[in-house]
């Protein structure tokens, strides 16, 4: 028998949230991005890793990143539940409640850095703590909602992972995991604005200061041709600093190109039905680039371990 | 869903369904944290295994 509540308490409700629910809080789709380059990171490096320790820093880095994206859905609660495109989130939906959000992101996010440190080195355990932190208060508690340049800052956070990546097998960071960071540093601003071209209704209602809402979609197409054209050359620097070779430096050349190309065409269409026509592509392509470059520099690295480098 | 205060809470199916769904994801996830501890232990460090008793 259950004793009766005092005045003013309610009883706790039992929970509604599915396992599906919990997978969705941990961002299972950016989660597939940080986990591909934090993997190229780790096979790139020089040095050998034991596949269960390797196996072991995916899975750590794979928990923070999902921890993040835990903690950004229980903090952004109430913008999400104004926006189309997360309004279905559990959290706005419903089906789990703030505080089950917020203790099941801190749990991974302190779980996954200590099992790190234990498991495969505290130098990278540091570095994926420290994305944690920016990520979760520096973007999400911060830039996000005080700034146009949120996403160009907190940008970083989405960087970090082949550093980390790299950190597990040497423990130390260099050049070469410098340039992988700059390549998603510069990689995200243009692909994140050019969603925000297609989404700017949504971010103007949730009161988000996106590019876009606060400076106009014009300056936001510039801005994005100019990024675009920064990110072509940082794509192709692993191979002008010796890093990787001929045959990476050629995809990326050619990626950076076909970049360059879909982001004029989003400066130049920019009414009609034109105009989300190009953002949209920018946006699946920009994607595409990331996966291609990463995966381009990990066949150019292991050809090149394998005697057939250019 | 019905609240009596006498009987406490009563979970319907579904609810009662889902708690066992997430009661098995929490078992598989420590089971994991288990085998992965065991076998990383195996791989860094033979020498935990010989040392005096």
């Amino acid at each position: 028998m259950t004793r009766p509540l005092a005045p003013g308490l309610t009883r706790a409700q039992p929970s509604l949230a599915g396992v599906e629910d919990y997978i969705a809080l941990l961002k299972p789709r950016v989660m597939s991005l940080v986990v591909f380059t934090a993997l190229v990171g780790l096979l790139v490096a020089p040095g050998h890793v034991h596949p269960v320790i390797g196996f072991t820093a995916l899975l750590c880095i794979a928990i923070g990143a999902g921890a993040s994206g835990a903690l950004n859905m229980w903090y952004d609660a109430d913008i999400d539940a104004v926006m189309t495109r997360t309004l279905r989130r559990p959290i706005p939906a419903g089906r789990v409640q703030p505080a089950e959000a917020l203790a099941f992101g801190a749990t991974l996010a302190v779980g996954s850095v200590l099992v790190f440190g234990v498991l495969v080195n505290w130098f990278a355990a540091a570095l994926l703590a420290f994305t944690i932190f920016f990520y979760v208060f520096v973007y999400t508690m911060w830039l996000k909602r005080s700034t146009p340049q949120n996403i160009v800052i907190g940008g970083a956070a989405g960087a970090f992972p082949p550093m980390i990546g790299w950190a597990a097998v040497t423990g130390d960071v260099s050049l070469a995991p410098v340039l992988m960071f700059l390549i998603i540093f510069f990689w995200t601003p243009p692909h994140f604005w050019a969603l925000s071209l297609l989404k700017c209704d949504d971010y103007a209602r949730a009161g988000i200061p996106m590019l876009p809402v606060v400076s106009g979609l014009d300056e936001t197409r510039k801005q994005i041709l100019i990024y675009s054209l920064v990110l072509a050359p940082i794509g192709v620097s692993p191979t002008l600093f010796g890093f990787a070779g001929l045959a990476y430096g050629a995809v990326a050349l050619a990626c950076g190109a076909v970049m360059i190309a879909l982001a004029w065409r989003v400066y130049r269409e920019r009414s009609g039905p034109a105009a989300p026509s190009a953002a949209k592509k920018l946006f699946a392509f920009s994607l595409l680039y990331v996966f291609v470059l990463f995966a381009a520099l990990l066949a150019d690295n292991m050809l090149a371990r394998l005697g057939y480098g250019l | 869903m019905s609240e009596n205060p006498e009987e406490g809470i009563v979970l319907t199916a579904e609810q009662k369904r889902r708690r066992r769904a997430r009661s098995i994801a929490i078992a598989l996830s420590l089971g994991l944290l288990v085998v992965l501890f065991y076998v990383v232990t195996l791989v860094k460090g033979p020498a935990v295994l010989i040392r005096p008793l």
